[in-house]
């Protein structure tokens, strides 16, 4: 057996372009249909990360901005696995995060928040999953905030999550939403997600087996990225 | 019941939000935090071939550039190879074909330099008619390609997110002065309109001796680029 495409994405579990409910995306969204290419070289490759590339503090976000102490919040860890759609581990990938303090603010120029920025939280982190997929990072819970859908919009508590695979049509940026936050239901962008079995599946949960006692509460978030499909008999040429 | 099959499903997209900077480039978002950032250096020192840098913008439905995109390309080298195991052989040491940009907060302008990729043998079997059109017109890719692979025109991988895209978009750029190749692409050739194939052709200019190629993006509206569900 050899490797061949990846499965087909399924686009009816995720976001379709246009969502009016979520303001934004009503100027950006291609109104044309997307064009189904069957896979080339071009698609079934995608860019290879080694440890060279980042620093094993890079996935401390409690440690690797903070200079006069730990910032502020509850101390989480987020830890899982990187599987495909065969629920094979995806070693060796590249994941990246951000998300806002525990007050709900981000360290960004453009954020206006009245929430303090924390001197020791810059709130970004990278890590390359071990050989099973394995991946964990450290952090504080990040804050719910408000923004400008509606009058009234709030964002729940919420991880942003980007991660590569082994090819560029696995490329995948999500969010990680917390067990048991009443904003999700109200979130306009969690919404744009038209499966309910999609959205729960971004739910982190919480998983006391691998809290650390007197020192940090865990939440497990498994990511899946598309599967591939191999190729049994060589296939009869076209034309041929 | 019959047996269950037991697939998992993909983890659903989300957009990148308007801080995706201070993730994926944080010397945009205001501070310093890693030792590299990644995606700067696409081809890296020792990349055979052209040096040229690609420019555009990314513009809305309104006609206004989208100032908080992020892109991602990802190409081959001047050979047509990925730097991956399944890329076609080897690149230049450095060479990465991969790379990260994101706009002026100020215009949404947006550009980086790597070189121009070669043409590239895809895994999609060709007719015999194209078969034999690439016989005739490039008997050297013949050679790299065994016969059931038709070549592709150069081309850069984009994969755009931004706040308001709610999952990546993908398309491709090609070069404007690769008309011939270009002509010939099964990707290209699979656009059903041909207007809207211009979309995708980036035009080429000269700036102190170096080749710049202008690729404007449009998300909607007219001339809606083309966007490939891959």
């Amino acid at each position: 057996m050899k490797p061949a495409e990846y499965y087909q994405r399924d686009r009816r579990l995720h976001p379709p372009a246009l969502t009016p409910d979520y303001k934004t995306s009503v100027a950006r969204s291609p109104r044309y249909s997307l064009i189904s290419l069957q896979q080339s070289v071009s698609e079934v490759t995608g860019p290879v990360f080694g440890h060279n590339d980042i620093d094993p503090i890079d996935n401390d976000l409690i440690k690797n901005y903070a200079t006069a102490g730990d910032p502020i919040g509850e101390r989480i860890i987020v830890h899982g696995r990187v599987l495909d759609e065969d629920g094979r581990p995806v070693p060796g990938t590249l994941v990246e995060v951000w998300q806002a303090n525990a007050g709900g603010r981000y360290r960004h120029k453009k954020d206006t928040y009245l929430a303090p920025i924390d001197p020791n939280f810059g709130g970004c982190g990278r890590t390359i999953t071990d050989e099973h997929g394995y991946y964990y990072f450290r952090t504080v819970k990040p804050g719910a905030y408000p923004w400008r859908n509606w009058v009234n919009s709030w964002r729940p508590a919420h991880i942003h999550v980007s991660v590569f695979g082994r090819a560029f049509s696995q490329r995948l940026i999500t969010q990680l939403y917390f067990e048991g936050d009443p904003l999700i239901p109200h979130c306009p962008i969690v919404q744009t997600i038209p499966d309910p079995a999609a959205i729960e599946q971004l739910i982190a949960k919480l998983d006391l087996n691998a809290t650390v006692p007197l020192d940090s509460v865990a939440y497990r978030f498994d990511i899946v990225l598309r599967g591939r499909r191999s190729t049994l008999f060589e296939n009869r040429l076209e034309g041929n | 019941m019959p047996q269950t099959l037991n697939y998992l499903r993909e983890t659903a997209s989300q957009t990148a939000g308007p801080y995706v900077h201070i993730g994926l480039a944080p010397g945009a978002a205001g501070f310093d935090i890693y030792r590299q950032e990644l995606g700067h250096d696409i081809a890296g020192p020792n990349a055979k071939g052209e040096r040229i840098r690609v420019e555009g913008l990314v513009i809305d439905g309104t006609g206004s550039p989208v100032k908080d995109v992020l892109l991602e390309v990802w190409q081959a080298n001047a050979e047509g190879i990925y730097a991956h195991p399944e890329g076609g052989g080897d690149v230049e040491e450095g060479f990465r074909g991969w790379g990260r940009v994101i706009t002026d907060f100020e215009t949404g302008e947006w550009g980086f330099d790597t070189v121009k990729p070669g043409p590239v043998v895809p895994r999609a079997k060709m007719t015999s008619g194209v078969r034999q059109a690439v016989r005739e017109s490039h008997p050297d890719w013949m050679g790299r390609a065994d016969e059931a692979h038709a070549p592709m025109a150069p081309h850069l991988n984009f994969w755009i997110v931004a706040r308001g895209i709610n999952i990546g978009l993908n398309t491709r750029m090609y070069f404007e002065d690769e008309a011939e190749d270009n002509a010939k692409d099964p990707v290209i050739n699979l656009i059903e309109w041909e207007r809207r194939r211009a979309t995708l052709i980036a035009r080429r200019s000269l700036r102190d001796g170096i080749p710049v190629y202008r690729f404007d993006i449009r998300l909607q509206g007219e001339d809606e680029t083309v966007f490939f569900d891959i």
